[in-house]
């Protein structure tokens, strides 16, 4: 079922760039979908970033990836500078990025393991703020929750942050919800974890 | 911050947009092994006693629940879910409006121009009357931008609009259709916050504004300033709390007959698959009730957490049970004269349909009949068909009773407005 549907994403992504789909197979975009993808990942990496602040794409849900590009699109989530960048998007602009994003191989941890206390601490929050809830026993997300595993670490405490704050107001506000509970060594254990998956 | 096993590049904002357009994709990167994040914590970890999440479900069937927001963007009208829908035998669903991404609370001027509000796409919108000659109406986007615009009030020409934390004004609203209309600020003496922080107004029959602030959490002692309804006069000011213990409500509206203030409100999560329901609510004494939470649900249900010391007897019970976790939101009185007499003032509820339960509950319309002594007598499925195999093709969130009698549905999950009829 899921992948009949990406199938048709992908085939529907194709008719709009023109471009027949003979055959591809899903995990080795073609030539134009690599042309369309340049630019996001310029900055973005191809799965995994490696500039500071910038996050991983790979593997990302395409519902997720197509809620963030409407809210920059609408200036609802401000980050630069995606903002100008998403602003002359059409919504079938909005899928065929997303779809295409979701094609990317998935970041994942390549350094040494974490340290077993912070394993401790950090399994334990993700139990207590039901990560596995919404983002799935992996942490590599479903629908329109993201993959948040292997992401930049970085990026992950600048996210739970600004989701305490309500600087960054969730499409859904459940993970305003959630970070109300988290204190800033809490937001850096779950970052430094989830990073190393 | 990340150690020297991941390649840094540790470049600002500048860097970043002259990146734009350089680089090339690496296709030829696998898909490495994943290992597993524990769904349930070890042996050793114990979650604190103490706190308002201890006894929640960790790990096995209950990880599997999650709430789901609807896409941003909006079904198109051919795929609608429209033949699934079901109604009772003489009535009538079609689609009236679509388009409408996130559509959540309504309301109609006295020409029939629908207004809609939305949580999740910051947009106003008002639906033309008159379909055009392709059976379409005209949908404008009267306002963008705005901050969980969910709340809609349209009172003497003018549209009341409530963002999370501020109420607006657009006077003249008919003339303003094209979103020139700069509105006038009505209050923002609200808190901020993001859970149950957007709001569903309206006018009641006093003239005054109805200002619900929900909890800020699921289950959490709640400041003076929550988990409450306010009464505000239209220019702002002598806002009044007239209920408490009300976790959040999205849906209310005034009994015809004894003008009394009906509403819902959302029961707790994570307690059990069962528990508690949610609560259709009847203010007798403005000021003086509170409805429970964070003590008592469902009028008989001490909190695990928070119920302690107390009895549900210390507070109002409600009028009815709506089932649990069914995310009971917007409800009205039934005032036309188009549908059989039985549904005179009756109340129509929309159920937003669970998250918090393996097998969902709601996703469809009920419709609540008074008995003889002005109680709720009875609560049965009026339109049903929105929750398909456990899974949602629709979920309702408002209903209105539009000036020709016919009820109107908003659907968040698709962007579009049904219309139910009778006899016609």
């Amino acid at each position: 079922m899921r992948l009949g549907v990406r199938i048709g994403l992908i085939r529907g992504l194709a008719s709009v760039l023109g471009v027949p789909l003979a055959g591809a197979a899903l995990a080795a975009p073609d030539a134009a979908m690599q042309e369309r993808l340049a630019p996001c990942v310029a900055c973005h990496g191809g799965g995994a970033s490696e500039t500071e602040g910038v996050p991983s794409l790979g593997g990302q849900q395409a519902d997720y990836v197509v809620t963030q590009l409407f809210q920059f699109r609408e200036k609802q989530r401000t980050a630069p500078p995606m903002n100008d960048v998403a602003a002359g998007f059409s919504d079938d602009d909005l899928r065929a990025y997303a779809d295409a994003v979701a094609t990317l191989p998935p970041p994942a941890w390549s350094g040494p393991a974490a340290d077993p206390a912070l394993v401790t601490r950090a399994q334990a929050l993700v139990s207590k703020h039901q990560c596995n809830s919404c983002h799935g026993a992996d942490l590599a997300g479903r629908d329109a929750i993201p993959r948040i595993r292997a992401q930049r670490e970085e990026y992950l405490a600048r996210a739970l942050t600004a989701y305490k704050s309500n600087d960054r107001p969730g499409y859904d506000p459940a993970m305003n919800e959630v970070a109300q509970g988290l204190s800033e060594a809490d937001i850096q254990d779950l970052a430094a974890y989830v990073s190393r998956l | 911050m990340t150690p020297a096993s991941r390649p840094t590049r540790n470049r600002g904002f500048a860097a970043a947009l002259a990146c734009l357009g350089l680089g090339t994709l690496a296709p030829g990167l696998s898909r490495a092994q994943e290992t597993k994040a524990s769904s349930a914590p070890p042996a050793s970890v114990q979650i604190d006693r103490g706190s308002a999440l201890y006894g929640r479900p960790e790990g096995g069937d209950a990880a599997k629940l999650a709430p789901v927001a609807g896409p941003p963007l909006a079904t198109a009208a051919a795929k609608l879910p429209l033949d699934k829908l079901k109604v009772p035998e003489g009535f009538k669903v079609e689609v009236y409006a679509s388009g409408l991404a996130n559509a959540r609370s309504m309301t109609q001027a006295p020409d029939g121009t629908l207004f809609v509000g939305t949580r999740t796409v910051g947009k106003v919108y008002a639906v033309l009357p008159q379909a055009g000659s392709d059976g379409k109406r005209e949908v404008k986007t009267i306002a963008s931008g705005l901050h969980r615009p969910n709340g809609v009030a349209f009172h003497d020409g003018a549209l009341y609009v409530a963002e999370l934390s501020k109420i607006w004004r657009y006077d003249d609203i008919a003339k303003h259709l094209d979103g020139s209309e700069k509105p006038s600020l009505v209050y923002d003496d609200l808190p901020k916050d993001e859970a149950h922080g957007w709001k569903f107004i309206a006018i009641g029959p006093d003239n005054k504004l109805y200002v619900p602030v929900g909890a800020p959490g699921n289950i959490v002692m709640p400041p003076d300033t929550h988990a409450q309804i306010r009464r505000i006069d239209l220019d702002g000011k002598n806002a009044e709390v007239i209920a408490r213990g009300v976790r959040n409500t999205v849906g209310f509206d005034w009994n015809p007959k004894t003008k009394q203030l009906w509403f819902t409100d959302n029961g707790r999560d994570w307690v059990s698959e069962d528990i508690p329901n949610d609560e259709l609510n009847v203010l007798t004494e403005p000021g003086k009730q509170h409805f429970g939470y964070p003590f008592c649900h469902q009028g008989t249900f001490t909190d695990p957490e928070y119920g302690w010391g107390h009895s549900c007897t210390e507070f109002t019970a409600p009028a009815a049970l709506l089932g649990p976790h069914t995310a009971s939101l917007g409800m009205r009185f039934y005032t036309g004269a188009q549908f059989p007499e039985g549904y005179k003032d009756a109340m129509f509820i929309a159920r937003h349909g669970s998250w918090n339960r393996t097998t969902k509950l709601g996703g469809d319309v009920v419709v609540a009949r008074p008995g003889p002594d002005g109680k709720v007598a009875s609560v049965e499925p009026f339109l049903t068909g929105f929750l398909q195999e456990n899974k949602y093709a629709g979920r309702p969130v408002d209903v209105l009773v539009a000036k020709d009698g016919s009820l109107l549905v908003s659907d968040d999950y698709n962007g579009a407005i049904y219309r139910v009829s009778y006899g016609q």
